[in-house]
């Protein structure tokens, strides 16, 4: 049954150093409340997981807290290139990181595969590129008509944190608007912590809200704007400014650097 | 008006291509401005799917990401990932799907994941992102891109999706059930895939573009049709509407 907790408390409880960490949100609510916490705990030598990178992993890359990166797509959607991302691929800084890299489909089918505590999902992909070479994906022939398909193995993080617009005092949480991947991570993940913009008395059930219930969760966290500069629907809105002016902060390497320590390690998440 | 730039010749050609298609899928830039305008100019019924999850979103706005929260709210259903590639990309549902890539070659294959070797890149670009199973399935595709040589090379630093894979018979083999690339839209014309060998080839130069400058900007020798056709240039009902959804 879901604890509720602060969030300090929670990172502190659930993520290690050396742990496989999903902080997943397909664009919208994206985990940057928590992920700023884990940098402001000092963890190391994460596997960090999640389809598009985005500006936080960008930034957790870029302040040497990843081993491994497992993702889909590694842009600053709209603007450009992730350019911490980029040099940590390129030039090892602040330190290398290792790569396994997949297509959408291959990552969503992942999660799906061990929401389910399946050894693998089956689909048709990956075929006729060099993403095959470069990734762990193995052909299967399909036991009733012969086709040959694609084999994922299933994705089983230590830790899957998310944010969601809303959580009861049980620990129930909803999530509307764009569902990404989230419900599958927290699935498939060994521990998961759902931080979330407030705490109600009761969950007003939303058109297309997803709920996933308290007792699959570990713990719950308020974190108020703790998706910003993405958004969590109908409470805030993205910010495309702050991925435009990111694009600006993180091409030099001393100028990130100081803007997260001013921003982001002091305790001020915002510009 | 003012002069008609070549982003705007390129992107109200892309639109075009749209005038009689029921579903497109789209990432942003170009080819979400185009499919909006398409929309508002040529085919207001469009269904525009965004890889987020939006499927028949009537976005006011050029989204700058493709989950803006204006896709969301607009939106006829909202699915999850898994679902977006199981349910709908997958089954090939989607009539056309536009993508961008950062090299092309002759055979429509496109790279979006390093230039140099996988392993040190030159350059780290994004990677795959949904376009390897938004290719094989969709039930065509239309790649829009810059014309330079740069982007349109010989050999692919890495082949992040395929085209026409190897030539003539590859997408059968490798089990696809769309049909490929029917065209790439770039700011000098456009190339279509030559029905025997699948190779790109110019069927359409820009008004006022030479057969020659499109030649001189792409990485092999390319073929031209007999007569290329010239794009007749944007009408000032595509180019005020376009003018006015930039503005917004």
């Amino acid at each position: 049954m879901a604890e509720l907790t602060t969030l300090p408390e929670a990172v502190a409880e659930l993520v290690h150093d050396g742990d496989s960490v999903a902080l997943e949100g397909f664009t919208h609510l994206i985990p940057f409340a928590a992920g700023h916490e884990l940098l402001r705990q000092g963890r190391r030598g994460l596997e960090l997981i999640r389809m598009t990178p985005d500006i936080l992993y960008d930034q957790m890359i870029g302040m040497g807290a990843a081993r491994k990166l497992v993702f889909s797509y590694g842009g600053n959607p709209g603007v450009g290139s992730l350019h911490r991302f980029r040099d940590a691929v390129e030039h090892d800084w602040p330190r290398p990181i290792e790569l396994e890299e997949h297509s959408h489909a291959g990552m969503a089918n992942r999660y799906a595969a061990g929401a389910a505590r399946l050894p693998f999902a089956v689909m048709r992909g990956y075929a006729g590129t060099d993403l095959a070479a470069h990734t762990t994906v193995k052909p299967i022939t399909c036991p009733y008509t012969g086709e040959r398909l694609a084999a994922v193995s299933a994705l089983r993080p230590d830790v899957a944190v998310v944010h969601a617009q809303e959580a009861d005092r049980e620990g129930n949480v909803q999530l509307w608007g764009i569902p990404g991947v989230q419900k599958e991570a927290v699935l498939a993940a060994e521990r998961s912590l759902v931080t979330v913009e407030r705490i109600v008395d009761q969950l007003e059930l939303r058109p297309g809200g997803i709920v996933i219930p308290a007792w699959v969760i570990d713990l719950v966290a308020e974190a108020p704007g703790g998706s910003q500069p993405s958004y969590s629907l109908g409470i805030t809105a993205r910010d495309n400014d702050f991925y435009r002016f990111w694009d600006e902060v993180s091409r030099d390497r001393a100028g990130f650097t100081e803007w997260m320590h001013a921003h982001v390690l002091a305790g001020l998440a915002t510009r | 008006m003012s002069e008609v730039t070549a982003a705007e010749v390129q992107t109200v050609a892309a639109a075009r291509r749209l005038e009689h298609i029921k579903t497109v899928f789209i990432g942003v830039g170009r080819p979400s401005t185009a499919a909006i305008l398409a929309r508002m100019v040529h085919n207001p019924g469009l269904v525009l799917v965004y890889e987020s999850g939006t499927i028949g979103a009537k976005p006011f706005h050029i989204p700058l990401s493709i989950g803006d929260g204006e896709l969301a709210e607009t939106a006829d259903a909202i699915v999850s990932v898994p679902e977006m590639f199981n349910y709908w990309i997958g089954p090939g549902r989607i009539e056309m799907a536009f993508l961008g890539a950062a090299q092309v070659d002759r055979l429509g294959n496109l790279n979006s994941t390093v230039i140099g070797d996988y392993e040190h890149p030159r350059t780290r670009l994004p990677g795959a992102g949904g376009a390897p199973e938004i290719a094989s399935s969709c039930q065509q595709v239309v790649v829009i891109a810059p014309h330079t040589k740069r982007t349109f090379v010989e050999t692919l630093d890495f082949r992040t999706t395929v085209g026409f894979g190897d030539g003539p018979g590859s997408r059968e083999r490798l089990g696809f059930t769309g049909r490929g690339p029917t065209a790439v839209i770039t700011d000098l014309g456009v190339l279509e895939p030559d029905p025997k060998s699948d190779e790109l080839t110019l069927t359409q130069v820009h008004d006022g573009i030479e057969v020659e400058q499109v030649r001189e900007a792409t990485g092999w020798e390319l073929a031209v049709a007999d007569r290329p056709r010239v794009t007749s240039p944007p009408t000032d009902r595509e180019l005020s509407a376009l003018r006015e959804l930039l503005s917004r």
